[in-house]
């Protein structure tokens, strides 16, 4: 036992109605680099903030052994004193100061005066630079660098508070291949130079190419550890582990007739609306009348984005393509324009994009149909109250009244509430990011039934999700993207977990 | 009707279900429960209500009536008159989570205009107004502009805003202060319309447009209920929907005799009473109201739905810029001068009336009436204590206070909704 650095036992989180972590078990030996490996929402974060601190001690059962002292965590203050840092996929760095006080947040160089010693702070700063191997005066405004030497920067505020474990939240995500490299050589290096790391990646190859050891964790549980020095351990057997999620949600029967094409989508190309990178590159896909397409894919490789940006370029800088509707070009510069041409979109996060929370049922449907309940400028308010009770009752929205405030519902029913307004527009194909994201089971068949409807009404309907087993459940056909490509459509009779994960999971180089 | 979604059970279900939901509303209504709900439903809306009440009968006891005498009510409506108007734009530019600082300096500007043209040209009186109010919109267009297109903060672009039209109006009255107006101009402020049709004592012209008014009121909330109850909706029971119109009747018929006992009808109180419709219908009845709401309720969400956005911002200040423009005319009307210091801490009356009367300092939430009662609220404290002869220092931490408790009362309402989600 004492050759492991870290060790968790029997980790068990709580949040109220879900049960993030039970039982995780996680031991990482000392001087390598340990991979992390799982699903959206398998607990691989969570497990992460019980670890540095900011789930504190008491609010999670289990045991953290680190360096063989049980440790109580009372925030990320404690973790890091103890020798952990947490670099997270969002970055901390506040950009309009210089990375020198960027390092040294928090931990300032005092001088003897008790004022800051900018000289002593600097210096320090470009040492830990170049042992990063990042080329940048330590006066420079972080706002200044990309993504790749921020997080660059990131590792070396973490080398200057003494770090032994050092934890990566998905570093790789939002870089490109040069930059991937150089971390994944520093990461190699500081590996060399005694420091642990833990990094959860999407990117199997990489996981491949440097860990150790890779702990799978499914649902919340520890699958397995694997020792990455086995040859019989490649992408195909971690995937094998990451997947095979049961079957525990039941889908409502639906028979399949797809009629015509309704939508059409051709090199969709979308850039970052800040950084210089494609979140969507050549997107292709097309969705017939009666269908339900799912499109699958992990965290960051560009579903939202994808679907954002045609709903009128909601999202990030156009670079090329086009849109079809009936066979028609569209081209929806505008939300309002989306809409008009048929198109409607109900977010995955409805309570900061999808609805007025401090406005009632009634309003929050017809927020997006206003045009077609008035006349002259003037709303009906009648009319608008009768479509809004005939949603509430086919949609089966459990509240007294549409006056009902939307923000005092519950998941579920906020979730009928933004299906009704889009429904309300009368669209011909209709985008449902994460449509059960947060809610219960039961309310889960409901909307599935919604949508079993709409598609037996001739709609042509995208479910974007991250549970893949509720797309094999409910899609006709599922296309799977990965960095913003389209890397593959797999008709729902041959599609597999394991199949659609491998193709998730493929990088660039292997698209071809 | 555009649907096609819901299934084919539907117009059985709805035929069903519309008597049902009627015969539900006339058992439910038929108790008195319907009073509390009433008064309760909405706290926020109907406590601003009960504080003016108070408020008013306060100022009754501690002034053994002056505060209601016939005099006294008529100079409160032409004193705050234009502290109203600007209140109703303002309240629309807080519920869009906007705030509008420039509004004094907007009044001053528009009435130094019209003076100009008025004193110091000899223009007619109506030219003066028409310059004024366009003098408004071109303002609201600018600052519409660098809010909506630009995306500047309002709080920046109107600081900037109190600053420029100040500037702009010194530049126009050369730093001095023009009056007298012309008679004519005077009236829009000051005039009454009395005598029309004789009366012994009073006025009967008033109490016939205030009996009109009050028919008119009855009328269209008739039609109103009679609307919903077509469309198979809640209404409250009938009696109570009597005694309400019965309420409201005798409220404005016993305010109209105040009047019609003084001088008359205020010529401005019809410009008032006209925006104040207006308005009301315009925020609660109009596509631009309802998505001056969703704007303010949450952005991204009616960014979302297909709401121009910038658009309804920009025609957001505009519509300011005009009222401030209505604002000005009938102050330099009333104070007869076109003064470079014209309108000065308007803004914060106004800001301060939109607040007490209900508007959420996050947005999304607010009412014209609620910002009219949150003005009168001012408008009567004021009055009163100036009747007692209160200090001016100690008005001014009474008042300070009175807007600190309101928006502490909306903070707390919140509070507890968001505790019981």
């Amino acid at each position: 036992m004492a050759d492991h650095i870290l060790e968790m036992r029997g980790i068990t989180k709580t949040f109220p109605g879900v049960k993030a972590l039970s039982d995780v078990t996680l031991a990482v030996q000392p001087g390598e680099v340990h991979a992390i490996c799982g699903e959206n929402g398998a607990g691989k974060s969570t497990l992460m903030k019980v670890l540095s601190g900011v789930y504190p001690a008491g609010s999670y059962e289990g045991e953290i052994v680190f360096e063989g002292q049980v440790c109580n965590f009372g925030g990320i203050r404690d973790s890091e004193h103890a020798g952990i840092v947490i670099i997270h996929q969002e970055l901390a760095l506040v950009p309009f100061l210089s990375i020198a006080e960027n390092i040294f947040l928090g931990s300032e160089r005092k001088g003897r005066s008790g004022l800051i010693d900018w000289n002593k702070a600097n210096a320090e700063a470009g040492a830990l630079l170049r042992a990063v191997g990042l080329d940048e005066s330590p006066t420079t405004p972080v706002g200044q660098l990309g993504v790749g030497k921020q997080q660059l920067v990131e590792i070396a505020k973490a080398l200057s508070k003494d770090v032994k474990l050092l934890i990566l939240d998905e570093p790789t995500a939002a870089l490109n291949d040069t930059d991937s490299a150089h971390l994944l050589g520093l990461i190699r290096d500081l590996r060399d130079r005694g420091i642990t790391s833990i990094i959860i990646s999407h990117k199997l190859n990489e996981i491949v190419a440097l860990a150790d050891h890779t702990t799978v964790i499914r649902d919340g549980r520890t699958v397995e550890t694997l020792d990455m020095a086995d040859p019989a351990v490649d992408v195909d057997r971690i995937i094998r582990g990451m997947v095979g999620r049961d079957l525990d949600s039941y889908y409502p029967e639906r028979e399949s007739h797809p009629g015509e094409e309704v939508l059409r989508v051709e090199n969709w190309t979308v850039k970052h609306p800040s950084q210089d990178r494609l979140v969507v590159d050549g997107a292709s896909f097309d969705v017939r009348a009666g269908e339900v397409v799912g499109i699958a894919g992990l965290m960051g490789a560009g579903r939202t984005e994808l679907a954002m940006s045609i709903f009128g370029r909601s999202y990030g800088n156009f670079v090329s393509g086009r849109v079809f509707v009936h066979g028609n070009e569209v081209k929806a510069k505008s939300v309002a324009e989306a809409i008009d041409a048929g198109i409607a979109y109900a977010t995955e996060d409805r309570k900061k994009y999808g609805l007025n929370l401090i406005d009632d049922i009634s309003r929050n449907i017809s927020a997006a149909a206003l045009g077609k309940l008035s006349s002259n400028g003037f709303v009906n308010g009648n009319e608008e109250a009768k479509v809004a009770e005939e949603s509430r009752t086919s949609m089966n929205i459990k509240a007294p009244t549409v006056r009902s405030i939307v923000g005092k519902l519950s998941g579920g029913n906020q979730q009928k509430v933004v299906l009704s307004k889009w429904l309300l527009t009368d669209p011909d194909v209709l985008i449902l990011d994460e449509p059960t994201r947060g809610i219960d089971v039961g309310a889960k068949f409901e909307i599935y039934t919604i949508i079993n409807r709409l598609v037996a009404a001739g709609k042509a309907v995208v479910v974007i999700s991250s549970e893949l087993p509720e797309l094999l459940g409910i899609c006709d056909r599922i296309y799977t993207l990965s960095a913003g490509r389209i890397t593959g459509q797999v008709p729902v009779r041959e599609a597999t977990q394991e199949r659609l994960m491998t193709l998730m999971t493929q990088e660039k180089e292997l698209v071809g | 009707m555009t649907r096609t979604i819901p299934p084919a059970s539907e117009p059985e279900a709805q035929s069903a279900t519309a008597p049902k939901d009627v015969a539900a509303t006339e058992t439910v209504s038929a108790g008195t429960s319907n009073v509390v709900q009433l008064f309760t439903r909405n706290l926020r809306t109907s406590g601003i209500y009960i504080a003016f009440v108070a408020i008013v009968a306060l100022f009754a006891v501690l002034t053994d009536g002056r505060s209601l005498s016939a005099g006294n009510i008529t100079n409160v409506v032409l004193q705050y008159s234009y502290i109203l108007i600007l209140a109703i734009g303002m309240v629309i530019v807080i519920v869009a989570g906007h705030i509008d600082l420039s509004v004094g300096s907007v009044v001053a500007l528009t009435g130094a205009v019209s003076a100009v043209l008025v004193i110091r040209n000899g223009a007619p009186w109506w030219v003066g107004v028409l310059a004024a109010l366009a003098t408004g919109v071109l303002v609201g267009a600018w600052q519409g502009f660098w809010v909506a297109y630009v995306g500047i903060p309002a709080f920046i672009v109107t600081l900037a805003g109190m600053l420029l039209f100040r500037g702009l109006t010194l530049e126009v009255l050369d730093n001095k202060s023009l009056s007298p107006f012309t008679p004519e101009y005077q009236k829009v402020a000051n005039g009454f319309l009395n005598g029309l049709l004789g009366g012994n004592g009073y006025d009967a012209f008033t109490l016939l447009v205030f009996a009109l008014a009050a028919v008119g009121y009855a009328v269209s909330q008739w039609r109103t209920r009679a609307g919903r109850v077509a469309y198979g909706q809640a209404v409250e029971s009938f009696p109570l929907f009597v005694v309400k119109i019965l309420v409201v009747a005798a409220v404005v018929m016993a305010f109209a005799w105040k009047l019609a006992t003084a001088r008359g009808l205020p010529i401005v109180l019809i410009i008032l009473a006209a925006l104040i419709m207006i308005y009301t219908v315009v925020t609660k009845r109009t596509v631009f109201g309802r998505q001056v709401y969703a704007i303010g309720g949450n952005l991204s969400a009616a960014t979302l739905s297909g709401v121009k956005v910038r658009m309804v911002n920009f025609w957001i200040f505009v519509n300011m810029g005009l009222l401030a423009g209505v604002a000005g005319v009938v102050f330099s009307s009333r104070s007869n001068t076109a003064a470079p210091g014209a309108g000065d801490m308007f803004e914060l009356d106004a800001i301060a009336a939109a607040f007490i009367g209900g508007a959420a300092v996050t947005g999304g939430v607010g009412s014209v009436v609620g910002a009219m009662v949150g003005a009168l609220i001012m408008a009567v404290m004021s009055n009163g204590m100036s009747i007692l002869g209160v200090d001016q220092s100690l008005q001014s931490v009474i008042k300070g206070l009175v807007l600190l408790l309101a928006v502490a009362f909306d903070v707390y309402n919140k509070r507890r909704a968001g505790s019981s989600r």
